[in-house]
């Protein structure tokens, strides 16, 4: 967003500072009647999107706890009691434990190296001059509008060949890869906006680059780090494409794939409500932690949009 | 600042220039080198064979359904999305009713609410509401044939995703409920960052809400718009797009080729019917139409920049 500051045109001067002083004269009437009506049907049409964007979500919630015969019968109907069993048959049985730790195991190891190799080499790009530098940084920024499909072939040999198909320490290095342009992209406009005067004190002083990054410029990206971090998070979270292609070893399996999995193999054992409890049980820590950190998480997600 | 730099700078992009050289671009290098090739990906012999791959796309009528396809997604989930995102957006923070005495322009009552619930869906996998919306719109048992017969429309039982003419507008119905309030908060930021006086000189010029919208509003988002724009047509190009068809749609891609999209023709050509260089040629034919897609909005959208 530009914020080159420019004079406000004339009429509002005095019409802004009477608004907010007095009850204003110019024509209340037409504009009050304009915005109530306005008020009604605004309010209206943002309520049916609400109701359209959680009913499908409670939908969820409750279907998984009832049990299948009420499934297929009465899909709108409460469940009759609570059947914790689904949770339990979901957890265990259909392995969503599992499936539970190897994100947690894939997405921790990703995210904290993404964080890591994206904020050195954006810190380099953004503060020396070196031959080279423009091209590398256009080739990190490059692989955020290809599709990814075309490079998922070849992938697939790169990463076989090397061993590491369908082991959790490969898909992590696959996923920072694949996080790296957006992050570097991201966090070398930060690094830019810091001021350098800090950094050349510490130089001063005697603290190597090295030094100086860890102890003096990391601390002061973290708000960028913060930003890109649950950016980063919610994307390798989510993950679909990438495991699919890269990881089909069923023990391996990530909580995505594991769903859909399972949601295949429902079709034969039959066993909906269970999937339902699976569904609702990888949805539920996302959305809470949505919730409570619901500032950071809308900043992390706009912030590299609206650059 | 020039002691030990040259060590510093290549100490500095060794591992994550190298890690990106060897997993993103070189395999796209590679890609594009294997289209011209006959390799099947099962075993590591092939030859050249020259433009034999891009012969056959071009009389391969699953090609030209998907491209056909993948094409509509570009096209109209930007617009369908955006346009609902910048109304849901305008609504909450310009809808407000006016109190006396109060700033001329302010939010709904609750827009903060509005807010947080419309950003529900985006922070959830696309695999996981794709799971979700095809028990929803499962024929005999499932969410939204079950309103329907609620409020007494028994005799419209849509077969939904198993009906070739209503699947693909099924999928693209469930993207445009994951990524509007996606928009819908990136628009809410950039409104605010429009200085009211603007909103207050048009209003005492006697501007309509309507007029405000498309003469101050819209101009002054124009950038967050297209950028929101191009993001939009990469990811429904891409991997959104792989995510809904191959997990909702029969077959995957169908009832009938209804619903297969590029990126999901190239995941079956390559993973499936192992013909990996003919995968490539079609991931070569997605690279280019995802290309022109994002210079072509860039330059339709191209205006004067309106500085504030």
């Amino acid at each position: 967003m530009k914020t080159t500051e420019t004079p406000a045109p004339p009429p509002a001067e005095p019409g802004a500072s009477v608004s907010k002083t007095r009850a204003p004269a110019p024509g209340p009437a037409p504009h009050k009647r304009e915005g109530g009506v306005l008020n009604v049907f605004s309010h209206g049409v943002l309520i049916i999107w609400a109701i359209m964007v959680v009913m499908p979500l409670l939908w969820a919630v409750m279907t998984s706890f009832k049990n299948d015969s009420s499934i297929f019968g009465s899909p709108w109907a409460l469940p009759d009691r609570l059947h914790f069993e689904n949770w339990a048959r979901a957890w265990t049985d259909a392995n969503m434990s599992g499936y539970f730790l190897n994100t947690v195991l894939v997405v921790g190891g990703s995210l904290v190296g993404t964080l890591v190799l994206g904020s050195m080499a954006a810190y380099v790009l953004a503060r020396f001059d070196f031959p080279g530098n423009r091209f590398i940084y256009y080739l990190f920024i490059g692989g955020m509008s290809f599709p990814i499909m075309l490079a998922l072939v070849p992938l697939f040999y790169v990463v076989n060949n090397m061993g590491l198909l369908n082991t959790i320490h490969g898909l992590i290095l696959v996923y920072i890869a694949y996080s790296l342009p957006f992050t570097v992209f991201f966090l070398t406009a930060f690094f830019r906006t810091l001021p350098t005067s800090v950094a050349e004190a510490a130089f001063v002083d005697g603290a190597s680059h090295t030094r100086t990054f860890f102890q003096i410029m990391l601390p002061m990206a973290k708000p960028g780090l913060i930003s890109v971090g649950i950016f980063n998070f919610l994307g390798q979270w989510n993950q679909y494409m990438l495991p699919t292609v890269l990881n089909t070893d069923p023990d391996k399996k990530v909580l995505t794939q594991g769903l859909v999995q399972l949601a295949v193999s429902q079709g034969y054992k039959g066993d909906w409500s269970g999937l339902f409890a699976g569904l609702v049980m990888a949805m539920l820590p996302v959305l809470g932690a949505y919730i409570v950190f619901q500032r950071q998480v809308v900043q992390g997600l706009t912030a590299g949009a609206l650059k | 600042m020039q002691h030990g730099k040259y060590r510093f700078i290549v100490g500095f992009l060794a591992v994550p220039l190298g890690l990106y050289a060897l997993f993103v671009v070189w395999p796209f290098i590679q890609s594009i080198y294997y289209s011209f090739t006959d390799w099947t990906g099962l075993s590591p012999e092939f030859k050249m064979v020259g433009l034999d791959n891009y012969q056959r796309m071009l009389h391969d009528d699953i090609f030209w359904k998907s491209l056909q396809h993948s094409l509509l997604f570009a096209l109209v989930l930007p617009v369908v999305t955006i346009s609902l995102a910048l109304f849901f957006a305008f609504m909450i923070n310009v809808g407000g009713r006016r109190r006396r005495g109060g700033p001329a322009i302010r939010g709904v009552r609750g827009s903060s609410f509005y807010k947080i619930v419309y950003f529900f869906p985006q922070v959830l996998s696309i695999a996981i509401v794709a799971l979700l919306f095809q028990f929803a719109y499962n024929p005999d048992s499932g969410a939204v044939n079950s309103i329907l017969r609620g409020i007494g429309l028994d005799h419209v039982q849509p077969l939904w995703l198993g009906d070739p003419s209503l699947a693909l507008w099924c999928v693209m119905a469930v993207l445009v409920w994951s990524t509007v309030g996606f928009f819908v908060v990136l628009f809410s930021a950039g409104m605010a960052s429009i200085p009211a006086e603007l909103y207050e000189a048009a209003l005492i010029d006697g501007a309509s809400r309507f007029t405000t919208f498309f003469r101050i509003t819209l101009p002054l988002l124009w950038d967050t718009v297209q950028s929101g724009w191009v993001y939009m047509g990469i990811l429904a190009l891409g991997a959104e797009s792989f995510a809904v068809v191959q997990i909702m749609t029969t077959g995957p891609g169908g009832p009938d080729y209804s619903t297969t999209v590029l990126v999901l023709y190239v995941y079956q050509k390559a993973f499936r019917d192992g013909q990996a260089a003919y995968a490539t040629t079609i991931g070569v034919a997605l690279l280019v139409v995802t290309l022109a897609f994002a210079a072509i909005v860039m330059r339709l959208g191209r205006r004067e920049r309106l500085e504030f």
